[in-house]
């Protein structure tokens, strides 16, 4: 049942390009998917382990500039006379670039802060965000600092023999997001209903009687923190790629907050969650543009933002699944059920 | 009842073990051992260091001196999770669930040890993983049904009462293999109807092999079940052996059970 569900979900956003031919409208798609997919991201940390990254955007950043300095190629003095350079490469090898480093990053970030965590996980994670984004302001050899990274080549795929696609167009654009997103929402599914998942509900849920069972804490969230990371990299040289310039702005804070925004409102620890507050919190402000002035767009905004937490504290999916009988049978214990809850997953 | 016999082999070992939180000495130089396939009982009075020792022994707490030995591996510095998997492990006395998830994904949580897949497997849901998914689920099915809780599967642990979500306690350290199995007051504000049930389910227990460290302050239920018994009081030893020996140890009597020591004899006496 529910698989069916995600397979129509699916089906209906590939068919969006068909009926929907207004490119403007289709580019708020595309950036929607690439911040839904970084939402996915800081889901599997803040909803399955309970641990707020509230510098996630580090990573997403991280992802676009590595991405993009993969494919632009650098000449970067490192000592006197030394210098390293870097020819460009196919965006493709960036994009893995980026999830690997970012990925990276993830790891340290969480080697760091995991033996402590809670509050001082928040604290590493912004320290490391607002570090990351003054090197990116002021290394201006490698990052062109403000002036920015311009020019950044789209994405090619194809294979040697059979031919080259460069993703130029915003039809190409949306439908690589919608692959990237829904490759993303598989895996995190998968994960997080395997047993490193129902390792970091049972973290979050009773630490010590997880610990008493044989669950490795330090293993298990810096696991998660990688894959986290690892994702919103990708998302991060999506987005270097389809908007062709970045600058240190992409390390706003404000970044995270909407990612923070669009979980939390859809339903933190729910697969489908991110995607939902996704999309009403990145379409949101297309709708608003036309009957309103910006600064009543915001307020509208935040309006949203409380009613639906107002309403539905535990988020809109988690509230309203339920409802439409959509909830995903756990735990259920005869062998049909067994062969349900597989397809489930 | 099993009479002591040296040739079981020493499951766990507790040497010249002292505690001291500051300047308070919860434990001094205490010093006994679970052979494999018993059911020992740690007693004492409120304040005897029962908590403290039940702690030293899974690890959660170093002690000060001496050391707690695990089939001969030293428990010193290994984490609590390295130290299930060597076999041992506990249970707790009040959060004794994953209160949000249901009764049967308890077990699977309690189940990780077993059914570790490479991540790789896991995430691209190869066969391997699905296989591994399956066994775990089938597993965890069946102890739901062994622990009696088969009807309750689907609910919420958080949702069930105190009797019950000590069951799911067990069941899920039961899922993950125990060799040895510490139970902390385990049948603690549980009638007497759910305190003999859990006393069966004890024996079971043992019978499947795992042995039993019980720390618990229910007297009838630890005269009736135990195959030995450590009495402890401000932490000292002052009384070890079979429960006959325990009800008739003067030095029990007075220091553990205290005045009234004639009616609770007499209550033990008609329980067991």
């Amino acid at each position: 049942m529910n698989r069916i569900v995600t397979l129509l979900c699916l089906l209906i956003f590939a068919s969006v390009p068909l009926w929907l031919q207004d490119p403007y409208l289709l580019n708020a798609l595309i950036t929607t998917g690439i911040f839904i997919i970084a939402a996915m991201s800081l889901n599997l940390l803040l909803g399955f382990t309970g641990q707020l990254s509230l510098g996630h955007v580090a990573f997403f950043g991280i992802g676009a500039y590595v991405s993009a300095l993969t494919a632009l190629g650098f000449d970067v003095p490192i000592v006197g006379d030394f210098h390293v350079v870097h020819v460009p490469w196919p965006p493709v090898i960036g994009f893995v670039l980026a999830i690997l480093i970012s990925g990276f990053c993830g790891y340290l970030v969480g080697r760091l802060s995991f033996s402590v965590r809670g509050a001082y996980f928040v604290i590493v994670t912004i320290s490391f965000a607002e570090v990351v984004r003054l090197v990116a302001l002021n290394w201006v050899e490698l990052t062109q600092g403000p002036l920015a990274l311009t020019n950044i080549p789209s994405i090619t795929i194809g294979l040697p023999g059979l031919g080259y696609l460069v993703l130029k167009t915003k039809l190409q654009n949306y439908y690589l997001v919608l692959a990237v997103a829904a490759l993303s929402y598989f895996l995190i599914a998968r994960l997080v209903h395997s047993h490193y998942g129902r390792a970091m509900r049972g973290l979050m849920e009773n630490e010590t009687l997880a610990v008493a069972v044989g669950i490795d804490v330090t293993r298990t969230l810096t696991l998660a923190a990688i894959i986290s990371a690892g994702i919103a990299g990708a998302a991060g040289s999506l987005y270097a790629h389809y908007i062709r310039i970045i600058d240190p702005d992409v390390f706003a804070f404000i970044t995270t907050v909407t990612m923070v925004i669009m979980v939390v409102s859809g339903g933190k620890g729910s697969l489908a969650g991110p995607v939902v507050g996704g999309v009403i919190f990145g379409l949101l402000p297309v709708f608003l543009r036309p009957i309103m002035p910006p600064e009543a767009q915001w307020i509208t905004y935040g309006g949203v933002l409380i009613a639906i937490l107002f309403v539905l504290p535990r988020g809109i999916v988690p509230t309203l699944a339920p409802l439409l009988g959509l909830a995903r049978k756990r735990g259920a214990t005869s062998a049909k059920a067994i062969d349900v809850a597989e397809e489930g997953a | 009842m099993t009479v002591q016999s040296n040739s079981r082999e020493t499951m766990l070992s507790v040497e010249n073990v002292a505690m001291q939180f500051g300047g308070l000495v919860a434990l001094s130089d205490l010093n006994f051992s679970v052979r494999e396939g018993e059911i020992l009982s740690l007693i004492g009075p409120n304040g005897a260091g029962k908590t403290t020792a039940f702690n030293l022994m899974t690890g959660f707490l170093t002690p000060t001196r001496g050391t707690v030995k695990y089939r001969g591996t030293a428990l010193k510095g290994l984490k609590s999770h390295e130290i299930a998997d060597l076999g041992l492990i506990r249970t707790f006395q009040r959060t004794s669930v994953f209160p949000r998830d249901t009764v049967f994904d308890n077990v699977l949580i309690g189940l990780h040890r077993q059914g570790k897949v490479s991540l790789l497997d896991a995430m691209l849901g190869l066969p391997r993983a699905r296989a591994s998914e399956r066994a775990q689920r089938e597993r965890a099915a069946e102890l739901v049904r062994w622990i009696g809780l088969e009807a309750r599967a689907n609910d919420l642990a958080g949702s069930l009462s105190y009797g019950e979500q000590r069951l799911v306690g067990v069941a899920l350290a039961l899922a993950a293999q125990p060799k040895m199995l510490l139970l902390d007051e385990p049948v603690s504000g549980m009638n007497a109807s759910e305190t003999h049930t859990f006393v069966q389910l004890i024996r079971n227990i043992r019978d499947r092999g795992v042995t039993i460290l019980l720390v618990e302050h229910d007297m009838p239920m630890v005269m009736g079940v135990s195959d030995r018994i450590v009495v402890l009081n401000y932490g000292r030893i002052i009384a070890e052996g079979t429960p006959d020996v325990i009800r008739n140890d003067p030095a029990v009597i007075e220091a553990y059970l205290g005045q009234g020591a004639r009616q609770v004899s007499k209550k033990v006496a008609a329980h067991a």
